[in-house]
C-alpha cells in the first residue's frame, strides 16, 4: 500500500521523444488509469514504473523511496501483461507460486533436485501452496490449479495472470491493457471484477488502456495522455464535464463530442450565422472551437431550452439511428462541414424526417470553449445564470 | 546494469566465441594453406600459415592434370540441378493435391508420405541397385538422378506451406478460368516461393555432398560427382602428395561455400523454416 | 435421388455438384500420380523389398534365390563383426550427439546474449555444414597425422600425450566423431538460435518482476523449458545423422584399424557391395532401419509430452 510519485520523467527511443517531463502523483490505494491513443506513451510510463525500462530523465518514487536504481523484483510491484505472459510449461499453481518461490526460498532451496531435501523447504512450500490456493479460490480458479495455460480459456488465463500478481501482495498493481484480448461480453464482466478487486484489496492500481469506457468506469482518477504528455488528470466525471483540452473532450464520450468553429464577439460567440450567449475572456474576433456533448441537444421548437440561453444550430437531418432506448440524430449544419450528432429520447426525435430542415438547441451552460491551440477557455459567469463549474485540475499536478 | 559488468561479459563472450569460431574455420584455413605449399614444407616440423615458397600454381595445376576436377564440378552441377528440377516438378503438384483438393486417396497417400519420411535414404539402396543393374543403367547419369527425383521431404514441406494459402484465392482462380495444373504453377508456387527456395537449397547441398549412392553406382571417372571425385583423387595419389590433394579438396569445396557466403540469408532461413515445419 | 417434392433445379445442381466433385478427384489423382508412382518405385517399394530380401539367401548375380526365413538374422546375432559394428555405431552416437547438441546450444546462447558480431559468428559456425565432408575429411586426416599434423604438433607443444589418432584402435572412432561434431555444431546452433528467438520477450519480463532476473534463473525458468521442443528436434536429427555415419569411415579408415571404426552402414556396404552378399546386407539394413525408427518414435513420444504448451 503506497503512493506513487513520478517526477519529471522523460524518455526517448532513439531520436523519438516518447515522454516529455511527466509529473504524476498517485495516492495510496487509488485506482488510476493512464488512457490515450496508441503511441501516447502510456505503456512506456507503466514499464518505467515497473523497472522494465529506464527513464532518461526524472525519477520514480514508491512510498518514501526512490526506486530508480532498483530492479523490478525489488520494487514490490506486480504486473499483469497484455498477453498475460503466463509460463506455458507450468501449471496454474506453479505460475502463481513462482513469485513466492523466488522470494521466500533461498538459492540453495531452489535447486532443482537437491533443494527439496533442505530443512525448511517443505514448510515454506506448504505455506506457499496454501496462499496460492486461497488466492485461486478467491478468483474462482480452485478447480484449475493443475491445468496448463493452453488448456484454459482467455478469461481464465487472465484471472491466472491476476492471481499471479495478487499472491505477491504488492504495493502497486500495474496492468497493461489486460482486457484487450477478451471478447466484448467478457470484457464487461471482467471490468466489474477488477473494479471489485480493487475495492477489496485497497491497493494502488495503475491501469493502462486505450479504451475510454474502461477508463471512465473503473478509475478514481484518469490521466489522459497525448503524445507523451499528461493533458489532464482528474476524476472521470470531471474529465467528462470539464475537459481541460479539446483532445480530452474528443477522446472521452460516445458518440464523440460535437465541435463547431466560432469566433468571439463582445457578448457571446458567433457560430455560423447564429449568436450564442456564451461569454469568454478573449479579444473579439479570436477564432475558437466550441463543443457540446450529444446528449444536450434538443429540437429548438420544443422550447425546453430557454431561448435566451440557447445555443442554436440549424441544418438538415442527414441520418437517424434509432437505438431503441435513444435515437441518434445526425444533422448537417448550414455552416459547418462536420455533422452534429445529437442524442435524444425517441419521443423527441419522432417528428424528425431525413432531408428536412431542423434546429437544435443546447443550454449555453453546457458549451465548452477551446482556443486555437486546444486549451480550454473559461466561460465568464453570467449573473443571470447558474455559475459555471470552474474547477480544473491542470495537467502537471 | 552497470557498464563494468557488460564489458567484462562482452570480453568473455567474444573470447569464447572467437576461439570456437577459430576451431570451426581452422580446417578450411589448413586446407588452403597446405594447397599453397611445396612438399617439403607440408611435412615441416613447425607449422606456418603461409608458405615460404609459393607452390600454389604447381599444386593446383597438378590437381587439375591428374583428375578431371572441372568435370567433377560440372557433374555436380548437372546432377543437382536435374534432381531438383525433377523433384519440384513431381512434388509441387502432389503437395497441392494433398493440401487443397478432395480425392479419395488423399489421406492414405499422406500417410504413405509420412511413412516414407521415416525411411533413411540408405535403406532402399540395395534393391534400387539391383533394379538399375537389371535395366543396365548402372554407371550412368540416370542412376545418379532417378532415385532422387522423388523427395517426400519436399512434398511434406510444400504441403505444409500450401495449406496456409487461403482457399478463397484458389476459388477466385478457378472462377477466372485456371485449371488445376495452372493453379499449381501460377498461384501456389509464387505464394510458397520462400519454402521452395529453402527446399532447393537443402536439396542442392544434400545431393552435391552425397557420397554413399554415387559410390555404389558410379565406376567411371568422368561421371563422378564431387565427393566421389575426391576419393578417386585420393586413391590415384600414393597418399602423401598432400599439396595437390588439398588443392583438389579446395576446388571441390569452394562452390558450395561460396554459394553459401553469397546467399547466407537464404540458407539459414531455409534451414530454420524447414525445422519449424 | 429426386423426390416429387424436390424442385427440378435442386436435382440438377445435385448432379452438378457430383460432377465437380468427380473432376476434383480426377485432378487430385492426376496431380499426385507421378509422385505416388515414384514414391513406391524408389522408396517404399525398395524398403519392402529390402525386408523381403533379408529373408532370402541371395548373393549378387546368383541364378537362384531361396527363402530362408530368419537365417540371416541368426547369422547376424552370431557375427562378431556385426556386434562390433553395432557397438561402434552406438558409441559414435553417444559421443557425438551430446557434444554436438550442447556445444550448439552453448554457442547459440552466447551469440544471442550479446548484440555485436552475431552475423559474423553465425556465418563462421555454419560454414562447416555446407562443406563437402569428404574433402574436409582429408584435411582432418592430415591434421591427425602423427608428426606433421596440427593436432599432434599443438598437443606436443602443450606437453599433452599424442598418438596416431586414426590408426590407434582406441582413438580412431572418436577422431571420426570429432569430425562429425565439427560439422554438426553449426547446424544445431542455427536451429537453437531460431528457437531462442521464438521465446516471447514478455516471459522474461514477467520472470524479472517475479524475481527471476539472474542469468541462471532466467535460463532455468524460461529459456530451457521453452527450448524443450527445439531440443528434442535437434537431438533427434543429430542422432539420426550420426547413425548414418559412413563417409569418414569409407575414406579415412576403411572400418579399421581392426574393425575399430566399423559402423553399421559401412558393414552393410562391405557385405553388400564388396562381398556381394546382398541378402545378408539387407538384414543389416533392416537392423539399421529399426534403430532409426526407434529414434523417431522416441522423438514423437517426447514431443507429445510437451505438446500441451499450446
Amino acid at each position: 500500500m503506497a503512493s506513487l510519485h513520478l517526477r519529471g520523467i522523460g524518455k526517448s527511443f532513439g531520436a523519438t521523444r516518447v515522454l516529455h517531463d511527466v509529473e504524476l502523483e498517485i495516492r495510496d490505494g487509488e485506482f488510476l488509469t493512464l488512457v490515450g491513443p496508441s503511441g501516447c506513451g502510456k505503456t512506456t510510463l507503466l514499464r518505467i514504473i515497473a523497472g522494465l525500462d529506464h527513464a532518461d530523465r526524472g525519477s520514480v518514487w514508491i512510498g518514501e523511496q526512490a526506486v530508480d536504481a532498483l530492479p523490478p523484483k525489488r520494487r514490490d510491484v506486480a504486473m499483469v501483461f497484455q498477453s498475460y505472459a503466463l509460463y506455458p510449461y507450468m501449471t496454474v499453481a506453479q505460475n502463481m507460486a513462482l513469485p513466492l518461490v523466488m522470494r521466500r526460498l533461498g538459492t540453495a532451496q531452489r535447486l532443482p533436485l537437491l533443494g527439496r531435501w533442505l530443512p525448511g523447504t517443505a514448510a515454506a512450500q506448504a505455506r506457499i501452496a496454501a496462499e496460492v490456493g486461497a488466492v485461486a479460490d478467491s478468483l474462482g480458479l480452485g478447480a484449475l490449479l493443475q491445468r496448463r495455460p493452453a488448456q484454459l480459456s482467455g478469461g481464465q488465463r487472465q484471472r491466472v495472470a491476476l492471481g499471479r500478481a495478487m499472491v505477491r501482495r504488492p504495493q502497486v498493481f500495474l496492468m497493461d491493457e489486460p482486457l484487450s484480448n477478451l471478447d466484448a461480453k467478457l470484457r464487461v464482466d471482467t471490468r466489474a471484477e477488477i473494479a471489485e478487486l480493487h475495492r477489496r484489496l485497497k491497493t494502488t492500481f495503475v491501469y493502462v488502456t486505450h479504451d475510454q469506457v474502461e477508463a471512465m468506469t473503473m478509475s478514481d482518477r484518469v490521466a489522459l495522455m497525448v503524445e507523451g504528455r499528461i493533458v489532464q488528470l482528474a476524476p472521470p466525471q470531471v474529465i467528462y464535464d470539464d475537459p481541460a483540452d479539446l483532445r480530452v473532450a474528443e477522446f472521452i464520450g460516445t458518440p464523440k463530442i460535437n465541435t463547431l468553429a466560432a469566433s468571439v464577439e463582445p457578448e457571446g460567440l458567433r457560430v455560423g450565422t447564429d449568436r450564442w450567449p456564451v461569454r469568454v475572456r478573449a479579444d473579439a474576433g479570436t477564432p475558437v472551437t466550441v463543443a457540446i456533448r450529444p446528449e444536450w441537444w434538443l429540437p429548438h421548437e420544443t422550447g425546453i431550452v430557454r431561448p435566451g440561453a440557447a445555443c442554436v444550430v440549424r441544418g438538415t437531418v442527414r441520418h437517424l439511428e434509432p437505438l431503441g432506448g435513444e435515437t441518434l440524430v445526425h444533422v448537417a449544419p448550414q455552416h459547418e462541414a462536420a455533422a452534429v450528432v445529437a442524442r435524444m429520447e425517441p419521443a423527441r426525435a419522432r417528428a424528425l424526417r431525413i432531408g428536412e430542415p431542423v434546429a437544435l438547441a443546447a443550454p449555453a451552460a453546457r458549451a465548452l470553449v477551446f482556443d486555437a491551440s486546444g486549451a480550454r477557455l473559461a466561460c465568464v459567469a453570467d449573473p443571470a445564470r447558474a455559475a459555471m463549474p470552474a474547477g480544473l485540475e491542470a495537467a502537471g499536478g | 546494469m552497470t557498464t563494468r559488468r557488460s564489458i567484462g561479459f562482452s570480453v568473455f563472450r567474444h573470447l569464447v566465441l572467437g576461439s570456437a569460431a577459430l576451431l570451426a574455420v581452422l580446417p578450411f584455413v589448413l586446407m588452403i594453406s597446405i594447397s599453397l605449399k611445396p612438399p617439403a614444407e607440408v611435412f615441416a616440423p613447425e607449422f606456418r600459415l603461409l608458405p615460404q615458397q609459393w607452390h600454389a600454381w604447381e599444386n593446383y595445376a597438378e590437381a587439375f592434370a591428374r583428375q578431371p576436377l572441372g568435370r567433377f564440378l560440372a557433374n555436380g552441377l548437372l546432377v543437382t540441378l536435374s534432381i531438383f528440377t525433377a523433384q519440384a516438378l513431381v512434388a509441387l503438384p502432389c503437395a497441392y493435391a494433398l493440401a487443397k483438393l478432395r480425392w479419395r486417396g488423399r489421406e492414405a497417400t499422406f500417410v504413405f508420405v509420412l511413412l516414407a519420411l521415416l525411411v533413411p535414404p540408405q535403406v532402399p539402396a540395395i534393391p534400387l541397385y539391383i533394379g538399375l543393374w537389371q535395366l543396365g543403367l548402372l554407371d550412368t547419369y540416370a542412376a545418379l538422378i532417378l532415385p532422387s527425383t522423388i523427395s517426400v521431404f519436399g512434398i511434406f514441406l510444400m504441403r505444409q506451406f500450401f495449406r496456409t494459402v487461403p482457399d478463397d484465392l484458389i476459388s477466385a482462380a478457378r472462377l477466372d478460368g485456371l485449371g488445376e495444373f495452372a493453379i499449381v504453377w501460377r498461384i501456389m508456387l509464387p505464394t510458397a516461393l520462400p519454402a521452395l527456395i529453402a527446399f532447393g537449397l537443402l536439396s542442392l547441398v544434400w545431393n552435391w555432398n552425397d557420397f554413399f549412392w554415387p559410390l555404389l553406382v558410379i565406376q567411371t571417372e568422368t561421371l563422378a560427382t564431387p565427393p566421389l571425385g575426391v576419393v578417386f583423387f585420393n586413391n590415384a595419389e600414393a597418399g602423401t602428395n598432400y599439396g595437390p590433394l588439398m588443392a583438389a579438396a579446395t576446388v571441390i569445396t569452394a562452390p558450395l561455400v561460396i554459394a553459401f557466403l553469397l546467399a547466407q540469408r537464404w540458407f539459414i532461413d531455409g534451414v530454420t523454416m524447414t525445422a519449424v515445419k | 435421388m429426386a423426390s416429387a417434392a424436390a424442385p427440378a433445379w435442386a436435382a440438377r445442381s445435385g448432379g452438378a455438384a457430383a460432377a465437380i466433385g468427380r473432376m476434383e478427384a480426377l485432378a487430385g489423382w492426376t496431380l499426385a500420380a507421378p509422385a505416388i508412382t515414384l514414391m513406391w518405385l524408389m522408396l517404399l517399394g525398395p524398403a519392402v523389398a529390402v525386408i523381403a530380401l533379408s529373408l532370402t539367401d541371395w548373393t549378387f548375380g546368383a541364378p537362384t534365390i531361396a527363402f530362408v526365413g530368419l537365417a540371416n538374422y541368426a547369422e547376424l546375432a552370431g557375427d562378431r563383426v556385426f556386434w562390433t559394428s553395432l557397438r561402434n555405431t552406438l558409441a559414435y552416437v553417444a559421443f557425438t550427439v551430446p557434444s554436438a547438441v550442447f556445444l550448439g546450444l552453448g554457442l547459440a546462447l552466447l551469440v544471442e546474449a550479446g548484440s555485436s558480431l552475431r552475423g559474423l559468428y553465425r556465418t563462421l559456425f555454419f560454414l562447416p555444414v555446407t562443406s563437402t565432408l569428404l574433402a574436409m575429411a582429408l584435411v582432418f586426416q592430415f591434421a591427425f597425422h602423427p608428426t606433421a599434423g596440427l593436432v599432434n604438433q599443438t598437443l606436443g607443444a602443450l606437453g599433452l600425450p599424442t598418438t596416431d589418432w586414426l590408426k590407434n584402435p582406441d582413438t580412431a572412432l572418436y577422431a571420426l566423431g570429432t569430425i562429425g561434431i565439427w560439422q554438426a555444431v553449426g547446424l544445431n546452433m542455427v536451429l537453437f538460435m531460431a528457437g531462442l528467438k521464438a521465446i516471447p520477450k514478455d516471459l522474461y519480463e514477467a520472470a524479472a518482476i517475479d524475481g527471476a532476473d539472474g542469468a541462471w534463473e532466467r535460463f532455468r525458468r524460461v529459456t530451457w523449458p521453452m527450448l524443450g521442443p527445439a531440443l528434442v528436434f535437434v537431438v533427434t536429427i543429430t542422432a539420426i545423422r550420426s547413425f548414418q555415419v559412413f563417409d569418414t569411415v569409407a575414406v579415412l579408415t576403411d572400418g579399421g584399424p581392426n574393425k575399430a571404426t566399423s559402423v553399421l552402414l559401412y558393414q552393410m556396404y562391405q557385405e553388400g557391395f564388396s562381398f556381394l552378399r546382398s541378402a545378408y546386407a539387407a538384414a543389416l539394413t533392416c537392423v539399421f532401419l529399426a534403430f532409426v525408427l526407434l529414434l523417431t518414435w522416441l522423438q514423437t513420444r517426447l514431443l507429445d509430452r510437451r505438446a500441451h504448451y499450446g
